[in-house]
């Protein structure tokens, strides 16, 4: 079975986030980007999948700063291809981000394609139902656990309060992955280094957007610096408190 | 936590022997039960396949030298407060463990005590990391804590994980210029390798900065490579990724070559063994002094300069690095001899003997995963000795040092007993603003 892998390169935060000059977005002069920690998940999910039984797993990502070694080091954690989509904003949001990857995983005819199922750029979680609805695929997002046997796939999805679903999903189907069943693996240095030397990456072009809703920011910033907390002492001064607000 | 595979080939066979009815020999008749003779039988057979794979790693040979003599068990950390060393890996290795999948893999911090007492050479000090290194290429589990620091290392040049361009930030409150070649080139006379522990720790802050004011009075022209300097790589390689180890050595000897220096000096002892043994491989050989070295070898303009006394009661732990694994014992001594007022005395396992504290070989990065297999960690053990030689305070020179024994003298309940200074930190007391 084929699986596709999309990811995406996110702001690491042990750099402080600052904004660009009209104050419409982030600088990213001097932004460390580092993988999308959902999308880790969803390629850990899928080498899982692949260790299990018999499969290919393509990781595919839009070209822009760090992207080579983004890439390699998937094929270093067991990805078997690499695919580089060039021409396209990495930063855009998820509308146009669908529209691009569709245009390039519809020509590998996947089976399966696992997306996290949010990222720290965009908490929306749009990706994976934009992209099915593109490809003509159904979609299952926040899953935790998938097994895939023939040409179904069941998935654990969870939701709020606790409670859990199991789906059955016929393939080819998206799936927006929230945790993967292990940790995702570590790829060494050592052989990320020798990936690097031996394989290749393959580029295709991001193809027409189409009439896909895009929309522009007007204004960023940071967030406003609350009053604080005030510290209680005792129930007493708790109590003084809910019967001040009404609401005890 | 017992090896994992123990493989019995064939089973025990019950013994047989030979007797012949009639037989003379040399004119002697010893016929019937006087020439009964048992035959050799095999009483355990156990597969010894891991232990010729290791075996076959280079760097890993000479674990098949051992000859069970144990002179390595009595002087192993580990097993002082566990169950490990040479010895045992070997006697495991025999019996079918694969050292790969075992968690005894993991705990050897290469202090090189082995080393020092074998008689047939077994060198952990290269079999470690040669088995570390297989294990990762392999995908073999590596503890969560250790992958974590390598990710770390990896991403962002430092085992914290901290932003690298925040890295020379300690240099602001030293009270004294500190030259960031990185930003302004220019010749000096020494080229500071600050390392990660001084430049990131709160306490390793400390002794930065101390060391900045005492060059300063020293009238030393020094400078660092400021945000552009990345951990020297020595500990990672030890545990095994090297390719970690090469990526970080071939930055920082590429900017070491960029630069206009006499003489390199460093604050740490993984630091100084990385440089003057390792680096000349990549090809970057550089004159190089741990700082100890360096200082106590101007002790004639430094003692004029130490005039405030310090008169407590000071012991000293011999770091691994410096001490066994690259001969230098003295060079401390010299410098907290010097101190005026000091009351120095050793501790009952100093010079070659030290007590490892823990952190080498990937130790710094392993105490939860070590929890399980030992009942006292080893910078526990250390500060009891240190206390039991009625030291008031237990002077280091590692930078790992600090951090691990000031959380031992809590964990021991010992706080406020028994203070944790960098010679450096002491030293700089000892100077007249």
């Amino acid at each position: 079975m084929k699986i596709v892998v999309p990811l995406k390169q996110v702001p690491d935060l042990v750099e402080d986030l600052e904004l660009n000059d009209d104050g419409t977005g982030l600088d990213y002069e001097y932004l460390k980007m580092k993988l999308n920690e959902w999308d880790d998940h969803a390629l850990e999910e899928a080498i899982l999948t692949k260790e299990a039984g018999d499969a290919e797993v393509i990781a595919v990502a839009l070209d822009g700063e760090d992207v080579d070694k983004m890439l390699f080091t998937a094929l270093a954690k067991g990805a078997d291809k690499a695919v580089k989509i060039t021409g396209a904003n990495p930063y855009a949001g998820n509308h146009e981000m669908a529209k691009v990857l569709a245009n390039a995983i519809s020509g590998m005819s996947p089976d399966l394609v696992l997306v996290g199922v949010q990222s720290a750029g965009d908490s929306d979680g749009w990706l994976a139902p934009l992209l099915a609805a593109h490809l003509g695929m159904p979609s299952v997002s926040v899953v935790t656990g998938l097994q895939v046997s023939g040409n179904t796939v069941t998935v654990h999805k969870e939701y709020s309060g606790g409670i859990m679903a199991e789906f059955d999903v016929e393939l080819p189907g998206v799936i927006g992955i929230q945790a993967a069943r292990q940790t995702p693996r570590y790829a060494p240095v050592s052989k990320v280094r020798q990936i690097q030397q031996s394989a290749t990456i393959e580029e295709v072009a991001a193809g027409d957007l189409g009439d896909v809703v895009t929309s522009t920011v007007e204004e960023m910033k940071h967030p406003e610096k609350g009053g604080g907390a005030k510290m209680l002492s005792d129930v007493e001064e708790i109590v003084e408190v809910l019967k001040e607000k009404g609401v005890a | 936590m017992i090896f994992k595979t123990m493989v019995r080939k064939e089973k025990e066979q019950k013994s047989s022997y030979v007797e012949k009815d009639s037989a003379i020999v040399d004119g002697i008749d010893i016929s019937g039960h006087w020439n009964k003779m048992y035959q050799p039988r095999e009483i355990m057979n156990y597969d010894v396949t891991p232990l010729e794979d290791l075996r076959a790693l280079p760097g890993a040979e000479s674990i098949g030298n051992c000859y069970q003599c144990a002179q390595c068990i009595g002087v192993c950390p580990i097993d002082n407060v566990g169950d490990y060393g040479p010895r045992k890996i070997y006697r495991k290795l025999q019996m079918g463990m694969n050292l790969l999948e075992s968690v005894d893999l993991w705990q050897c911090t290469t202090c090189m005590n082995c080393l020092r007492v074998c008689p047939k050479e077994v060198n952990m000090i290269d079999i470690m990391p040669a088995a570390r290194e297989k294990a990762i290429l392999d995908g073999k589990e590596v503890p969560a804590e250790l992958q974590e620091m390598f990710q770390n290392c990896a991403e962002y040049g430092n085992p914290m994980g901290e932003s690298p361009r925040k890295r020379a930030r300690w240099a602001k409150k030293a009270d004294v210029e500190v030259k960031d070649l990185s930003k302004n080139p220019e010749p000096v006379d020494v080229l500071w390798f600050v390392g990660d522990y001084y430049a990131y720790h709160g306490r390793g802050n400390d002794a930065a900065q101390a060391m900045a004011r005492v060059l300063t009075k020293l009238g030393v022209n020094f400078g660092t490579l400021g945000a552009e300097e990345r951990c020297d790589g020595d500990s990672q390689r030890l545990a095994g990724e090297k390719g970690l180890y090469e990526m970080l050595a071939e930055h920082n000897i590429e900017k070491f070559n960029s630069l206009d220096f006499k003489k390199m000096v460093v604050s740490g002892p993984h630091a100084y063994n990385a440089i003057k043994n390792e680096y000349p491989k990549m090809g970057g050989t550089y004159d190089v002094d741990h700082y100890t070295q360096f200082l106590s070898a101007m002790m004639d303009k430094l003692k004029p300069l130490m005039t405030k006394e310090f008169g407590k009661k000071v012991t000293f732990h011999d770091p691994c690095y410096l001490g066994r694994h690259n001969g230098e014992y003295e060079a401390p001594r010299t410098l907290l001899n010097a101190i005026p007022g000091i009351q120095f005395s050793e501790m009952f396992r100093n010079k070659e003997q030290g007590y490892c504290c823990g952190g080498g070989g990937g130790g710094m990065w392993l105490d939860g995963f070590m929890a399980d297999n030992i009942n006292e960690r080893l910078s526990e053990n250390r500060v009891k000795e240190a206390i039991a030689v009625g030291a008031e305070v237990l002077a280091v020179c590692c930078p790992y040092e600090v951090s691990r024994f000031e959380d031992a003298v809590k964990s021991t309940g010992n706080e406020g007993k028994l203070e944790v200074l960098d010679i450096i930190e002491i030293i700089d007391r000892c100077i007249e603003e």
